[in-house]
């Protein structure tokens, strides 16, 4: 509850920031700031489960361990995002209050996307953390491709949220208790009535649009690709964890007994999305698109966690949001400051920026999944859920020998930046390189390894 | 001392500690010294681990247990045994020796390079030490990063092409290993702690051992697992990554690979992959037989084809490894045991084999062995040592080899005569072509080429001469490794049969 009530209340602060502050870097700092009171809140209320407030939501939304510690885990990469990319974000436009209000807005969805326990909140929350990113994804006015880049995430976000309702329509309509709440769903292990299986099936197809899963993936390269690179490095990671975490929570309680049945279509969704992430990364010239492939790659080893959809399942959601997250907003991170975002602008770096290139590196093999670095735990924690869950054991073999391949691309970068030479003598970082950006770099190669090496760090908690 | 450091400890520690400090030496030279006195200092210890040999007295030294994964029951688990002893020890020998003979070659950025070989002495150590599954998993990946920086940054020409190569195999392998892993943990017993958790499986290597598995599911645990080891060994048909490897890498970095880290493999196959599946084992042993043979033949003949130097050893190094893996799977008494010996021989001579051809290269730029002639006679020294080397890896009688081959050969004897009749072709056939390789290279008249090749230096000198005493001290007296290795070949075949 508390991470509802100070992101949305902290999102309008930061609204008004720009009027009260002539500063421009004022936001910023006002924007650390109230997400860190936001952590503290939300850790404090699973740890010594003290909410700020007590209000009757009339178990609309459920607040326990492991749901805040999701919201933790998100709020904590977006902290480390603000700390990294803050002032790229102020570069986007005039008025960077307000896209870190609408950020906050995100999060307030994340939040509730995180803990609803009806079909109304579920709804509530998936478009309060769609909507900002729309003028987030077009923020950049004058540019043409951010432009369409908005538009079409606009349009097609749009479409996929009617045939979300339309999903929720049915469910409720064929369902004979007649509850929006998501455990009232269940229906025992039967055959699935007609008009729940075509509920199923559209919330299906339009969560796995939220989340870009192929066949429903096609949006995602060109808004990837036109949105601010700032705000890419947000939308591809936090706020696709999060749908991936409503996705599960969605299907777990409402249609978790009727698993066996639906099953088949996430192996189908799983498998499409592992070959077209993976063989199409393959191809990219470009780093920016590379990644945008490269996060449908991963959405696909996420999947598996909907395929399995056990509890090692739930904490491996949680390692991946964490290490997916770290390693490609460092990444981004570094793509800002460069010149080229084409794999040869790489080329030597790791000469003239040998901290850039040692991170960029540490970040690529955690995407890998090579040991010691939180990449690997996630990946391992998927695999053990589903070779736990015992059905379709060939899903698990294909999904590795996808890994393998996602090495190529990922390698491609560090072979530009370690083994090749620069064509021009010259920088091939123009933007301006501060101290702080550096030390963040550190702290997240840092985060990378420790998640890498002690796992426990993050799921721990659930155990204690 | 049992309490405060242990010989596992000191084992990984010092590599990773030596890593350490060349990654921050400023000049070539600091790096270069600081990774020859910490890699002694790792053969003494490795060597005072011979005289701790007895469990029940010595538990506390030669193993280190840390609780590290609590709810998934993975411990931070190394400790030496017999097997594990006799490897570490041949790694503790090969990395000094590796670098005092290169200690001639001038290295771009040898910070990081020796900070890299280091770090790769590291994973191996703990390979051959990991008695947890998670554990031996991280430190097979960790052995595998360092190599792929190696390669690729300072090797030949196709470099990036060839290490890639041979990255994303072995990665691939790796990673089906790990599906494997994660279904024989699924499998295991639960595992209590000391403050009452239980939790429901454990990733020990004893809890792994008793792993509840019905023999459809260990013959195909078989094939994961043994894709891993056999790309990594590399038999007959995994092998296509090896000779371009080694062709390209740096050759301080051909000899890790050759002489240890294709032992990884054949270590995997005898800790892990026998004790775990045996009735997989026994499903498939002769199919794997077949392979290793048909490697063994199949790389003899390219090998004779070979005009490189480097390829032509890269070849004979999977035909010698071949015929080991086919004497592992003969599975008795003798074969296993000539395995065991033969591991630490191949590493002792193959390393020879690199330094000498390593020399070759500095001194004339070539490879090629058309383009080489007479270097006996600009050469002599070199050409004595090699020679014998070379006598070394036909397995002549007299060297260490020969002990190993022989007892290998009855071993596959015993099994099945056929087999042992074919692969004693590979023998011929490595005698043909290393004789030739020899009588090219080094007899002959000299021309532009080798004119101007100087002989050995000392330090070159004092290495070749160390290999060659270990060459003829385990040629004539064998025993101490057979008896080292004796208890560790009995327990595995009780296990497995």
């Amino acid at each position: 509850m508390n991470a509802i009530i100070l992101t949305a209340i902290w999102g309008v602060v930061m609204m008004f920031s720009g009027v009260f502050f002539k500063n421009k870097s004022i936001p910023k700092y006002l924007a650390i700031i109230g997400l860190l009171i936001a952590v503290i809140a939300n850790t404090a209320e699973f740890s010594i489960a003290k909410p700020i407030v007590h209000i009757n939501i009339h178990d609309m939304l459920r607040f326990e361990k492991y749901n805040l510690l999701f919201i933790d885990v998100a709020f904590l990469c977006t902290m480390v995002y603000f700390l990294l990319s803050g002032t790229e974000i102020e570069k986007v436009g005039p008025h960077a209050g307000e896209y870190f209000a609408l950020i906050f807005f995100v999060l307030c969805g994340v939040s509730i996307v995180a803990t609803f326990n009806t079909l109304l909140m579920f709804f509530i929350g998936i478009e309060i953390m769609s909507i900002p990113l729309y003028i987030l994804t077009g923020s950049e006015k004058r540019n043409l491709k951010s432009n369409e880049a908005a538009l079409k995430y606009f349009l097609m976000g749009a479409f996929s949220t009617g045939i979300m309702l339309m999903g929720i329509a049915f469910v409720y309509g064929g369902n004979p208790n007649g509850s929006f709440f998501i455990d009232k769903i269940q229906l025992g292990s039967g055959q699935m009535p007609v008009m729940i299986a075509l509920g199923l099936l559209f919330m299906l197809v339009s969560l796995s649009f939220k989340v870009s899963a192929a066949p429903f993936h096609f949006w995602t390269p060109d808004v990837y690709d036109g949105a601010p690179t700032v705000f890419t490095s947000f939308m591809s990671t936090i706020v696709k964890a999060a749908g991936f975490f409503a996705f599960i929570r969605l299907f777990e309680h409402s249609f978790g007994t009727m698993h066996d049945q639906w099953q088949k279509l996430i192996v189908i969704i799983t498998v499409s999305t592992l070959l077209i992430g993976n063989v199409t990364a393959v191809f990219q010239q470009s780093v920016k698109r590379m990644l945008a492939y490269s996060s449908i790659a991963q959405a696909g080893f996420m999947l598996l966690a909907l395929f399995a959809l056990n509890d090692k399942a739930k904490e491996g959601i949680l390692l991946y949001t964490a290490a997916y997250s770290l390693a490609t907003i460092g990444l981004f991170g570094i793509l800002t400051k460069m010149e080229d975002f084409t794999i040869d602008g790489f080329n030597g770096l790791a000469k003239q920026q040998p901290l850039l290139a040692f991170v960029a590196t540490v970040c690529l093999l955690s995407l890998t999944g090579v040991p010691l670095t939180a990449g690997f735990q996630s990946k391992f924690f998927m695999l053990m859920a589903a070779v736990d869950n015992g059905h379709q054991f060939w899903l698990v073999i294909v999904a590795v020998l996808f890994a393998a391949i996602s090495a190529y691309y990922y390698f491609r970068v560090i072979q530009a930046m370690y083994f090749k030479e620069s064509s021009q003598p010259s920088v091939t970082v123009i933007h301006s390189i501060s101290s702080q950006f550096k030390i963040m770099l550190i702290v997240i190669a840092i985060l990378i390894s420790i998640i890498g090496i002690y796992p426990e760090i993050v799921i721990g908690w659930m155990y204690r | 001392m049992g309490n405060y450091f242990t010989f596992p400890d000191l084992l990984i520690w010092l590599p990773l500690l030596a890593g350490f400090f060349c990654f921050f030496a400023k000049e070539e030279k600091s790096a270069r010294l600081t990774a020859i006195v910490f890699s002694l200092l790792i053969l003494g210890v490795s060597i005072a681990t011979l005289f701790f040999t007895n469990d029940t007295k010595y538990l506390n030294y030669n193993n280190v247990n840390y609780i590290w994964l609590k709810y998934l029951g993975a411990n931070y688990y190394i400790g030496l045994d017999s097997t594990g002893r006799m490897l570490t020890l041949l790694t503790a020998t090969v990395f000094p020796l590796i670098l005092i003979a290169t200690s001639k070659t001038t290295i771009k950025n040898a910070a990081s390079y020796f900070g890299l070989i280091m770090l790769t002495q590291a994973g191996l150590m703990g390979v051959f030490m990991a008695l947890d599954a998670l554990t031996f998993y991280f430190f097979w990946e960790l052995a595998l990063i360092p190599v792929y920086f190696l390669c690729s940054k300072w090797g030949g020409e196709s470099r990036i092409q060839a290490t890639f190569k041979f990255f994303v195999y072995t990665f691939a392998g790796s990673l089906l290993m790990l599906i494997g892993i994660i279904y024989v943990y699924l499998h295991t017993g639960t595992k209590g702690f000391e403050d009452g958790v239980i939790v429901n499986h454990s990733f020990s290597l004893v809890s792994f051992y008793n792993a509840n598995l019905s023999a459809t599911e260990q013959n195909w645990l078989f094939v994961l697992f043994f894709i891993a080891f056999a790309i990594k060994m590399p038999i007959f048909p995994f092998h296509t990554w090896q000779p371009d490897a080694y062709d390209q890498s740096p050759t301080s970095v051909t000899m890790i690979l050759s002489g240890v880290m294709v032992k990884m493999g054949l270590f995997g196959l005898l800790r892990w992959l026998m004790p775990v599946f045996p009735s997989g084992v026994i499903h498939y042993k002769n199919i794997v037989i077949i392979l290793s043979i048909i490697g063994v033949v199949y790389a003899s003949c390219i090998a004779m084809m070979q005009d490189n130097i480097k390829k032509l050893i890269a070849y004979s190094s999977i035909a010698h490894i071949g015929l080991m893996c086919a004497a592992i799977f003969a599975m008795n008494q003798i074969a296993v045991q000539g395995a065991l010996i033969q591991m630490f021989n191949h590493g002792i001579n193959i390393v020879g084999m690199w330094i000498v051809v390593e020399i070759i290269e500095r001194q004339t730029g070539v490879k090629k062995i058309s383009q080489l002639s007479g270097l006996a006679s600009t050469a002599p020294v070199l050409t004595i040592f090699l020679v014998i080397i070379a006598f070394a890896n036909i397995a002549l009688p007299l060297t260490n080899a020969f002990t190993g081959e022989f007892l290998m050969f009855s071993g596959l004897y015993n099994n099945n005569k056929w087999f042992a009749a074919i692969a004693g072709l590979g023998i011929i056939l490595s005698a043909v072509y290393t004789l030739n390789m020899i009588q090219k290279v080094f007899f002959g008249s000299t021309n532009a080429v080798t004119a101007e090749v100087k002989d050995i230096s000392l330090n070159e000198k004092i290495v070749l001469m160390i290999i060659v005493g270990i060459i003829f001290f385990i040629g004539v007296y064998p025993q101490p490794l057979i008896e080292l290795t004796k208890d560790a070949v009995n327990n595995l075949l009780v296990r497995v049969k």
